[in-house]
């Protein structure tokens, strides 16, 4: 690990004004960016601990809404009771991903802002346009079976890899952000990571000097809630594809479809037009398929991946089966 | 802020270096080396510690970031002479062949049995709330953090599911 000055600032504003610096990075619970650094993927100059500033809390605000402070561990937001209850695909989400120990750790904003998993990203003797600017895309014609299929770019065809953003971005959540200044912003979750075009280096719209203080719930809605995530072996490990729903039913016909997806794009995949093609009608086998195809119409494979095309169509009519107890 | 860390209640000063993993520390400063490096990146749990009544790994941590904390490590889980009752089960089942793993496997699972009693779900739990009903599949998706090289999975189970079963009793 290159050598680095550890700094804990005694405010927030303080911290955003130390991540300024470019050679600086904000540290939370480290289980990202600490295995990045000893693979000199990340060589900051300074760690920036975000800890102890007081973002730890989970409020119920009186509008009806939940607020979760950046650096909620995974484990505190899938245990609190506001979420179980309420919100059981976020709980879902978080509990199917990494372990417990990591879960511990991991926080809400670190979580967001996890990098992707492409082996040529995390090799730094391999090319990778995300890591090195310029350098090439080791994937696109490589290794590439944990690769995204949609949103892709002739730069870059990596995956947001998470899975706690994916549940967020199907409940439609936003993300607080303070800056150096002092000012603030919220950035839907669906609009906070990018995707990759010709700045892959960029995962999300951080800029230097901002830092994630807090994420949004929307109040509750009715429906089912299923996060159904599909992957190489049955725990600890990323999702080839995963599908994040909140289905409600009005009599016999679809009245929500909030949809968003994992594993097939460098964000979680929020598409609107898969929500106004199902609210409204019968559910159907039929129905699901014109869903896959609606997703999946613009789907394209690089060779090892192209099995995720059609595991997110099963994956999606499976979860839409489900949520409506329809035979398929 | 503490300059020091508590480990099995004996407390320890920082290191100089915020390069320092907690597990370097625990290991090279600390000297208590019972727990294990496997893979440095958080993927196989050998390096598992108790940090403030949770598990968690302790390759992936910075000991600078945890002054004032408490950590317990297998040294203070038990003795030969004073074996927790899941380290008696593991040495009943032979849970374990190398040995590598097993301080993970047993800071890990006594984490694991407080989880349960506190009534946190896991993905395997049918549901997200009341109690959690003990089984196989439980403790295997609860313990996937923790590789075994060795493949001593079956007799892992049998001991942690005997000390369960007992606790749940
Ligand atoms: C073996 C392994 C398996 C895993 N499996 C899964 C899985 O199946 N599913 C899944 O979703 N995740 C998985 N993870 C990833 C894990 O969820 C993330 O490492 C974790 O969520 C990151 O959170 P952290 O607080 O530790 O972030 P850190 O490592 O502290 O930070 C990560 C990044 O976020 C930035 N950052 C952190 N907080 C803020 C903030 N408040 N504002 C601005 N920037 C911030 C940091 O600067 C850094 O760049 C796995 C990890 C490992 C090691
Ligand atoms: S897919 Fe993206 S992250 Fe992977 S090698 Fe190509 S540019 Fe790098
Ligand atoms: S050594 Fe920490 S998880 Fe492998
Ligand atoms: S006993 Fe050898 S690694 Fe588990």
């Amino acid at each position: 690990m290159k050598p680095f000055q550890y700094t804990r600032p005694e405010s927030l504003v303080h911290a955003a004004q130390l991540s300024q610096d470019t050679e600086a990075l904000a540290i939370a619970g480290g289980t990202n960016l600490l295995d990045l650094m000893k693979l000199q993927v990340e060589t900051p100059d300074r760690l920036v601990d975000i800890n102890r500033l007081g973002l730890g809390e989970i409020t119920e605000n009186t509008d009806g809404t939940l607020r979760i402070g950046a650096l909620v561990t995974n484990t505190a937001a899938a245990n609190h009771p506001r979420i179980r209850a309420d919100y059981p695909v976020l709980a879902r989400a978080i509990l199917a991903g990494a372990t417990q120990q990591l879960r511990n750790k991991a926080t809400t904003g670190g979580n967001l802002c996890q990098r992707t998993r492409c082996y040529y990203f995390t090799n730094i003797d391999q090319p990778c346009n995300k890591r090195e600017p310029g350098s090439g895309c080791g994937a696109i014609e490589g290794v590439a079976r944990l690769h995204a299929v949609l949103g892709t770019s002739t730069e870059c065809i990596a995956t947001y890899p998470g899975d706690m953003a994916v549940a967020m971005s199907a409940l439609d959540a936003a993300v607080h952000i303070l800056a150096e200044d002092e000012s603030e912003r919220t950035v839907p979750v669906r609009d906070f990571h990018c995707l990759p075009g010709d700045t892959p280096w960029r995962d999300n719209v951080l800029e230097p000097g901002e830092i994630i203080t807090a994420v949004t719930l929307p109040p509750p809605v009715q429906g089912k809630q299923i996060y159904r995530k599909v992957r190489e072996r049955s725990s600890y490990a990323f999702a080839l594809t995963s599908v994040a729903a909140i289905i409600a039913m009005e009599g016999d016909r679809i009245a929500r479809a909030d949809l968003a997806f994992g594993g097939l794009a460098h964000k979680p995949w929020h598409d609107p037009r898969l929500s106004t093609l199902l609210v409204g009608k019968l559910p159907s086998a039929a129905l699901f398929d014109e869903a896959g195809d609606l997703l999946l119409e613009d789907a394209q494979g690089f060779g090892e991946n192209d099995f995720k095309i059609p595991l997110a169509r099963r994956t999606l009519a499976a979860v839409l089966a489900e949520a409506t107890e329809t035979e398929i | 802020m503490a300059d020091y860390i508590t480990v099995n209640d004996t407390k320890h000063p920082l290191p100089d270096d915020p390069r320092v993993s907690l597990l370097d520390f625990l290991r090279q400063e600390v000297g208590l080396t019972g727990t294990k490096k496997g893979c440095d990146h958080g993927q196989c749990g050998a390096c598992t510690v108790i940090v403030n009544g949770m598990r968690i790994n302790s390759c992936l941590a910075l000991a600078v970031m945890h002054d004032g904390d408490t950590v317990t490590t297998i040294e203070g889980i038990g003795t030969p002479g004073a074996p927790s009752a899941l380290q008696k089960a593991f040495v009943e089942h032979d849970g374990y062949q190398c040995g590598y793993c097993t301080p993970g496997q047993i800071c890990a699972a006594t984490a694991m049995l407080d989880e349960i009693a506190h009534g946190m779900p896991s993905d395997a739990s049918d549901t997200l709330e009341g109690e959690i009903q003990i089984s196989d599949e439980e403790i295997r998706e609860r313990m996937s953090g923790n590789l075994c090289r060795c493949g001593a999975y079956a007799n892992i189970l049998a001991a942690i599911r005997d000390v369960a079963k007992e606790k749940a009793v």
